[in-house]
């Protein structure tokens, strides 16, 4: 559903343009009482998780796609990933909505412990309605791949920042490949977008350019 | 002055005034990269000074490197704070658990005493030697990270955003902490015989902080803290694009800006012309893959599109060369400098 047609939904009251608008600002200030206040809006408008759902992520997408263009920044993404999620969990219990569960989606960080990365995309990939499962940060490969085995995972999101990280994931592919798991591996961060072909060469099966990409890739793979 | 063959140091003041030296400069800026030239682990060369000054001289003569980096490795400042560092045999160490994790922490918080600490010692008996061995010959350039990047190793970035948007009284007092470290640890570096110090400060960058948000925190902190640093610095913001805050950069009052892969050659040539002296734009991670032709390729559109008139140093665009890339590529690129860098940039003009 696109944004045009999703907006229509909440025509009766409020113009369109003016929520997503407002939400993405609200998003990019950084200011948790008016986002507090539209998520709000859009409930008592239009009493649909699905509605709310698509706004946030459609909102959220624009704002991947400004950072990818280099207009809005990493800390942006961040806490806009953090201010959706927090509401969305308000609003889910109150519409009684369980996540989906399917596909099982875990994530992790390799090797070291920055975890900004797996943070953003945790927020946007519930904020999507998923359950994703936090495997960890300073895992190393065998680690992930355990993990991921433990826990039923059909697809890891592996969040790196250091090139020696982002290369590990060629012992990830390498152990799934060798014990036959039926496992996608879909990698990102900041080696993936300096090299475009990393992702490739590495042997994941999908990179997220930007976090809100992931969703589309998931959709892909599912 | 063209020509006539300078020494590094001579090349380096003279691009840095604007003008234009006998070739660009080349910064290989190469710090973990020396374990692999001693063939011993990384943990295992940091553990020794003298080990770093051996091998800086070591690599500035294979690779005709025009500057000496005393850099270890950015978690170095987090372990004078008695925090912990993973090493690995791969990469840069990293900081462990955050030293920081809640407010009364940084009340909390003592900055280490930069002489007698056990760690940053270690940086400035390198320094001192080094420049006993090289004197007037090369710049060395010190390293410090800027007060306003710290806490991400301090506290981790998802605490210190949180901090930083939501936490105004313990943001300013964890930043005069920090500030006032970061310009003893600079100062002693200097004193050490440091000939500038490279301040790393990747969340200056609106890849990282929007502008906005900058210059209502970070700025006036980069703009305090680099006003007490009492020699040249370069402001790097560590693969993080520079163009939309060059105006502000240049205003804290640093000499020299690491741009980014990703920022517009020619328009940050434009901002910056005799304002400000460029440092980039190598792309350190895709480095690992180049050939020879590739080399050349980068190296002569680096100088065509930023070489006039001096100004610029050729370097990578995050400020550490990866350990994954092959010496024949650095080599290359050494040759590439010499062969397209020489003033007036005739050859690399005639050649497109």
């Amino acid at each position: 559903m696109n944004l045009f047609i999703l907006l229509k939904k909440v025509v009766y009251v409020k113009d369109n343009d003016d929520v997503a608008s407002n939400l993405k600002k609200a998003l990019l200030g950084v200011d948790k009482l008016k986002t507090s206040e539209i998520f709000s809006e859009i409930f008592s408008q239009h009493n649909s998780f699905e509605l709310i759902e698509e706004v946030v992520l459609e909102t959220l997408k624009q704002i991947g796609y400004e950072w990818e263009n280099g207009d809005v920044s990493l800390a942006q993404v961040y806490m806009s990933g953090i201010l959706c999620e927090k509401f969305m969990n308000e609003y889910i219990p109150k519409l009684k909505l369980d996540k989906r569960n399917s596909p099982k989606i875990g994530i992790g960080v390799l090797l070291d412990k920055h975890s900004l990365g797996k943070s953003i995309v945790s927020s946007i990939v519930s904020a999507a309605g998923y359950e994703i499962k936090d495997l960890g940060s300073g895992l190393t490969p065998k680690a992930l791949v355990d993990l991921a085995q433990e826990n039923k995972v059909d697809i890891i999101l592996i969040s790196t920042l250091m090139l020696p990280s982002a290369m590990k994931v060629r012992e990830v592919h390498r152990m799934i490949k060798d014990e036959n798991l039926n496992i996608k591996i879909v990698v990102g961060g900041a080696p993936f977008r300096l090299d475009d072909q990393l992702w490739k060469t590495v042997g994941a099966d999908a990179r997220g350019k930007t976090a809100s990409d992931v969703i589309d890739v998931i959709e892909r793979l599912e | 002055m063209i020509n006539k063959e300078m020494n590094s140091l001579d090349r380096v003041m003279c691009s840095l005034n604007f003008k234009e030296p006998d070739r660009v400069p080349l910064f290989l800026l190469l710090s973990l990269y020396g374990a692999k030239e001693m063939k011993v682990s990384v943990k295992e060369y940091f553990s020794n000074w003298k080990n770093i000054v051996e091998m800086q001289i070591k690599m500035r003569e294979k690779y005709s490197n025009d500057c000496l980096f005393t850099f270890f490795y950015a978690a170095l400042e987090i372990e004078a704070m008695g925090g912990e560092v993973i090493f690995s045999q791969d990469g840069p160490p990293n900081s462990g658990e955050p030293i920081i994790k809640s407010n009364k922490d940084i009340e909390k918080f003592e900055i280490p005493y930069v002489k007698n600490n056990k760690h940053l010692s270690k940086v400035l008996k390198a320094t001192k030697e080094l420049k006993s061995k090289v004197g007037n010959e090369a710049p060395i350039i010190g390293v410090v990270m800027s007060p306003f990047s710290l806490p991400v190793m301090q506290m981790g970035f998802e605490r210190y955003l949180n901090l930083l948007y939501f936490e105004s009284n313990h943001f300013d007092m964890l930043m005069k902490k920090n500030e006032e470290f970061c310009i003893k640890w600079s100062n002693a570096q200097l004193e050490a015989g440091a000939t500038a110090i490279c301040y790393f400060n990747p969340l200056a960058s609106p890849n990282i902080i929007d502008r906005n948000t900058y210059l209502e925190t970070g700025y006036k902190v980069d703009k305090r803290t680099l006003s007490k640093i009492e020699g040249p610095t370069a402001t790097h913001l560590a693969s993080g694009i520079a163009l939309p805050v060059i105006d502000d950069i240049i205003s804290t009052g640093t000499e020299v800006v690491g741009f980014s892969s990703s920022d517009d050659l020619t328009l940050i040539k434009k901002a910056a012309k005799d304002r400000i002296c460029l440092i980039g734009n190598l792309n350190g991670v895709e480095m690992v893959n180049w050939d020879k032709s590739k080399v050349e390729k980068e190296v002569k559109k680096l100088i065509k599109e930023a070489g006039d008139g001096g100004g610029l140093i050729i370097s990578d665009n995050h400020g550490e060369i990866p350990l994954q890339v092959p010496e024949e590529v650095l080599l290359e690129i050494s040759e590439a400098v010499s062969k397209y860098g020489k003033y007036p940039l005739e050859k690399v003009k005639d050649d497109e």
